[in-house]
């Protein structure tokens, strides 16, 4: 089989979808239109039925009841409503919020804006492997603490946050624990039980569902977690999220998980399979460096620093053929590299040189060789014509130069 | 962002890379920007010492795409020029050359200072005295 080109390796930006999602997705554009807050008629009562089922799917996939499950337009809007929901409607009881650095900025954007409202909130540092430390965790907590909000798979790096642990310090000082799991559900398993999870956001193009539909998944029982709209109107979704339902992009939503709950188990295998191999093939390059904790990390994703090549210089040799992400934000006005990979301690030197590979359903083998070779191929490349480089091998330290910083 | 043809080419088939014997006295070096800011240019020029001519220039680029275009193009430019001809050389020529975008300007500034420097270096050598030139901003 010829190999097609371009190559998508940027599955944590967002994924294909599937094309089982969009036939089961279909027929609720045009044929079944209804809006599912109808009551009162077929119409109504086929977009209800239809709803009420991904509902299942969704609850389903994560362990959860499918009462405990509300759709947003997706994890930007549910971690909003997390985060700030919880904020206000827990005020009485204190107005303290503990996250970490590594977060994504829905999260860190949402922790701003309840510091503007009076709120305080702990940013955690992480480890250079981008694990937040449990002791810093608990010592973090004050008797003004609501709230604990870590992720659970970071979207840079992959690093898997110790949920469990996280979520055993929340319960032993009664505070609430929020985790952002995008990345991480519909890749491997989360149980909301098992993990003592109260709250969690996900959406459905991560896992090969459509855009604009998502799910804050609220916990009803030990404790029963309440959530004050931040979305005033009909009063859909238990009274935390007005709006009409988007009944497409939930059928969409919900046949994705039900896909992932069956071939979770195998994609993953599969992936970190390739992934290691890609790994290991670029980690026979001189001076290149896996960025986070390799052990406790997505199936799926790889974040690799070539030292002495800039990574956007470093895709442009090969982004005709091969897209995915560089945490050198170079074409960003403000130029500052990724703030993840500054949080795990590295340089803005290595920062600048780092590339993210998101592996998905559809990456095949020989997507991998060719990317490997490509990658290999564009780092001795540059590398010839990088002064870094040349200075590195005559053992000069960079350190030692004085810099025209501009 | 797309890029023009003519970065594209840069970038592809840079033009004079390399390293010239910075020992020497008719070769000036100019080192600029920061591994920290995601890009450092060397740029180095040799000057013929019977013409006054700039007979070679090489370059080294740690940066983007628009950063290695710009300073091929700048040696391009800098080989058969004089001294006081390259210090003509200005960062808006090149932005128009290879069409950079407004968030890669920067990048042409600091083949600029890489000019300015080499030539810079190459007077200090030579016994002249060092140019001040008013620092654009970046």
């Amino acid at each position: 089989m010829k190999l097609e080109l371009p190559i998508y390796l940027d599955n944590n930006a967002t994924t294909p979808m599937d094309p089982r999602v969009l036939e089961a997705m279909l027929p609720y554009f045009v044929e079944k239109f209804g809006n599912a807050a109808s009551r009162n008629h077929s119409f109504g009562w086929v977009a209800e039925e239809a709803v009420d089922y991904a509902r299942e799917q969704v609850a389903k996939l994560i362990n959860a009841d499918s009462k405990e499950i509300i759709f947003t337009s997706g994890a930007t809007e549910a971690n909003n409503l997390a985060l700030k929901g919880v904020f206000e409607m827990y005020a009485s009881k204190g107005n303290h919020i503990i996250t970490c650095t590594t977060e994504h900025k829905a999260v860190l954007d949402a922790c701003k804006h309840i510091e503007k409202q009076g709120g305080q909130v702990t940013y955690l540092e992480v480890q250079p492997d981008g694990l937040i430390d449990l002791a810093q965790l608990e010592a973090a907590i004050t008797d003004k603490t609501i709230l604990i909000a870590i992720m659970y798979g970071n979207n840079e790096i992959g690093v898997v946050q110790p949920i469990r642990e996280i979520s055993s310090i929340a319960r032993k000082h009664g505070v609430l624990f929020f985790t952002d799991g995008t990345q991480a559900v519909g890749k491997i398993p989360v149980d909301v039980l098992a993990d003592g999870i109260d709250l969690m956001s996900f959406s459905g193009h991560k896992m090969y569902g459509p855009k604009g539909v998502g799910v804050l998944y609220v916990r009803r029982k030990n404790p029963r977690v309440k959530v004050t709209s931040q979305m005033d109107g009909g009063g859909h979704e238990r009274g935390m999220r007005s709006g009409t339902l988007n009944v497409p992009g939930i059928v969409g939503l919900g046949k994705a998980c039900e896909i992932c709950m069956h071939e979770m188990e195998s994609e993953a295998k599969r992936l970190s399979t390739m992934r290691d191999r890609l790994e290991n093939s670029l980690m026979e390059l001189e001076e290149a460096y896996v960025n986070g904790n390799r052990a406790h990390r997505l199936p799926h994703t790889t974040n690799i620093s070539f030292k002495y090549v800039e990574g956007e210089g470093l895709m442009m040799g090969f982004n005709k053929n091969i897209a995915l992400s560089s945490g050198s934000a170079c074409t960003s006005a403000s130029l500052e590299p990724s703030y993840v990979l500054k949080a795990l301690g590295l340089g803005d030197d290595l920062a600048h040189s780092s590339l993210r590979f998101g592996l998905g359903r559809y990456t095949t083998d020989e997507q991998i060789d060719f990317t490997i070779d490509a990658i290999k191929n564009t780092v001795l490349k540059l590398r010839e014509m990088s002064p870094l480089w040349e200075m590195h091998k005559e053992g000069i330290d960079l350190n030692s130069i004085e810099w025209a910083h501009h | 962002m797309a890029y023009s043809e003519k970065l594209i080419d840069h970038y592809s088939n840079p033009k004079n890379v390399g390293t010239l014997d910075k020992a020497k006295t008719n070769v000036g070096t100019g080192l600029v920007g920061a591994p920290e800011c995601g890009d450092v240019m060397r740029l180095q020029i040799e000057v013929d010492e019977v013409s006054g001519m700039i007979s070679d220039a090489k370059f080294k680029t740690f940066g983007c795409g628009s950063a290695i275009a710009s300073s091929s193009l700048a040696t391009e430019w800098l080989k058969g020029k004089s001294i006081d001809e390259a210090l003509l050389i200005d960062n808006m020529d090149i932005v128009e050359e290879l069409n950079l975008p407004p968030v890669k300007i920067h990048c042409s500034v600091l083949a600029e200072d890489a000019i300015k420097a080499a030539i810079n270096d190459y007077r200090v050598k030579n016994g002249l005295p060092e140019m001040v030139s008013e620092k654009k901003a970046h």
